[in-house]
């Protein structure tokens, strides 16, 4: 039925390949990564670690005051095993005067903020440690639109974005993320007691199977219900991916001339690399 | 007869004409030096597979008077070679092409007549469609030039085995894709079975460059191979790394094959064109 399984190793090869390729090609020798505690940033920084040298990647934490300590904890765990470097930057005396400023901003908005305080944290150092930038979106959440655009979904180049979350897991588990790590619930961790699951409605078992036959199947919405989907959940879903495309692509321009960034002007990021 | 192959399955850079044409000549070299009699570059070895508006740029034309041919014909004084490009005619049309070089001279240039247009891939938008499937004459017999998507169509293979070629030299520039709980990609999986179903149907030599390397987010992925007249695999490079590959090729094997197997003997030419002209000259059945 659907398996959504991936030969490791392959993954592996694959993907510390890309890692070392896309950034040597650019003048690069080293990575920044955000680690938060959980598995994708975890995976993230294991295959930067493998694919630069642990030396070469430095992972930064950056806790709000209301950040859980188990995630702290979890993304020390990872920087030790990982042997990469680290440095812990907390987000609270950059995010809370505007915090104060708009007291009753709602919990989208201060998470928002949050996301983007981190990624000016991340490209502050990306200058500074002379490293790119690693992104850890799965491709769950970039599909759906579980991201802050500009914020943690910013980064020069994304070795996890066409794993689904249970593939995250099934690589993280390979390559030696610790098991406290893999079974705990996925979390942003942007207010107490957030689950990506709470807040989604659905489990990510589910919710993968049936992007899988939606996007890398081409099922119809139908055809998925045919497949023992709900269609409450099959609606919810499709609808989420469109209209979430504004966060998968660059702004339109206003095409006006002959020859237009975005539609006819067109070259790879590795042009002449 | 044997013919020693040297499959260059390299890494390019992308829009790089000099950089990549550095590393043609040092292997081409190499492979001299090991004793190699032929050495087969990927598809767009030269310029790099993703050209987009690129294309224009790196166009040449295979002759003597291009600078950076005249020193590919310079080394094919000691081996020949398949090199992949991108040409530009005299009515200024650009083809992914293919060319063989022996002896100083351009012996045959192939244009690549599928452009894969569909998925990730936009060939038709950037690239004129080839036009003539034609197997030609080498110093080790008779040979044909399909690249990629060529032969993912059952049609060029067999037209240059009618066409007399003996020996398949295929080159591809695979985007690595379809990532499963199995040994390989899909994408590698598929290549293999159909090259390694040609030399068995054709009773002949299938040599297959694939180029390795990155570009933006894809991968190539390698695993060149040599199957022959039996099916048998005689080489094959590894997945994701850049190697040339050497197989040592008993052009004998073929008379012991077609002796055992005389496919190509019975082949129903005839009752082919015949059936083939029916069914393109009757109404269309069932496509509607």
């Amino acid at each position: 039925m659907i398996d959504l399984r991936i030969n490791t190793d392959l993954a592996r090869t694959i993907l510390t390949g890309f890692l070392r390729s896309e950034i040597t090609r650019m003048g690069f020798s080293h990575a920044v990564l955000g680690l938060s505690g959980g598995v994708d940033s975890a995976l993230a920084c294991y295959l930067a670690a493998e694919a630069l040298g642990s030396e070469h990647v430095l992972a930064v934490l950056m806790p709000y005051k209301t950040s859980s300590p188990g995630a702290q904890e979890h993304a020390q765990m990872v920087v030790e095993a990982a042997g990469v470097q680290s440095l812990t930057v907390p987000i609270t005396d950059m995010v809370d005067p505007l915090f104060q400023r708009f007291p009753d901003a709602n919990a989208i908005r201060r998470g928002n903020v949050m996301a983007r305080a981190r990624m000016i944290v991340l490209y502050d150092q990306s200058e500074a440690f002379h490293g790119l930038v690693v992104g850890t979106g799965n491709k769950t959440e970039i599909l759906l639109g579980y991201t802050t655009l500009y914020g943690d979904s910013a980064c020069a180049l994304n070795p996890v974005g066409d794993l689904y979350k249970t593939q995250v897991r099934q690589l993280a588990q390979e390559i030696g993320v610790p098991e406290v790590i893999l079974n705990k619930p996925p979390t942003a961790d942007l207010w107490q007691g957030q689950t990506d699951e709470g807040e989604l409605g659905f489990t990510y078992e589910e919710v993968d199977k049936l992007l899988y036959l939606l996007v890398d199947q081409r099922f119809t919405p139908e055809e998925c219900q045919e497949a023992g989907f709900s269609k409450e959940l099959v609606l919810n879903v499709v609808e989420r991916v469109r209209r979430n495309q504004f966060k998968r692509t660059l702004p339109p321009i206003a095409k006006l001339s002959n020859r237009t960034v975005g539609y006819d002007f067109l070259y790879l990021r590795d042009w002449g690399s | 007869m044997q013919l020693s192959i040297a499959l260059a399955q390299i890494s390019t850079r992308l829009g790089d004409v000099q950089a990549n044409l550095e590393k043609h000549l040092s292997l081409a070299q190499e492979a001299h030096a090991a004793g190699a009699d032929l050495i087969v570059f990927p598809e767009l070895s030269l310029t790099g597979y993703v050209l987009q508006d690129l294309t224009p740029v790196v166009a040449r034309q295979p002759t003597a008077d291009d600078l950076d041919f005249r020193h590919l014909l310079n080394a094919s004084q000691k081996i020949d070679l398949v090199v992949g490009f991108v040409e530009e005619d005299r009515r200024h049309r650009f083809y992914t092409a293919a060319a063989y070089l022996s002896l100083g001279e351009v012996v045959h240039v192939h244009h690549k007549v599928y452009l894969p247009t569909y998925g990730l891939f936009d060939e038709g938008r950037f690239f004129a469609w080839g036009d003539a499937v034609r197997a030609f004459d080498t110093r080790f017999g008779r040979v044909g030039i399909l690249i990629c998507e060529d032969f993912w169509h059952a049609s060029p293979p067999y037209l240059l085995w009618l066409d007399g070629a003996d020996l398949f030299l295929f080159t591809s520039a695979s985007p690595g894709r379809g990532l499963r709980n199995e040994p390989h990609l899909d994408s590698a999986r598929w290549v293999e079975h159909i090259n390694q179903a040609y030399a068995s149907l054709f009773t002949s030599f299938v040599a297959h460059t694939n180029r390795v390397g990155f570009e933006d987010g894809l991968n190539f992925w390698g695993g060149s191979t040599v199957f022959d007249p039996d099916g048998e695999l005689l080489v094959k490079g590894p997945y994701h790394q850049e190697s040339l590959a050497y197989a040592s090729l008993d052009l004998n094997q073929l008379h012991r094959t077609r002796t055992r197997l005389p496919l190509l003997r019975d082949e129903r030419t005839a009752l082919m064109m015949r059936e083939l002209g029916r069914i393109l000259g009757e109404p269309s059945r069932g496509d509607r």
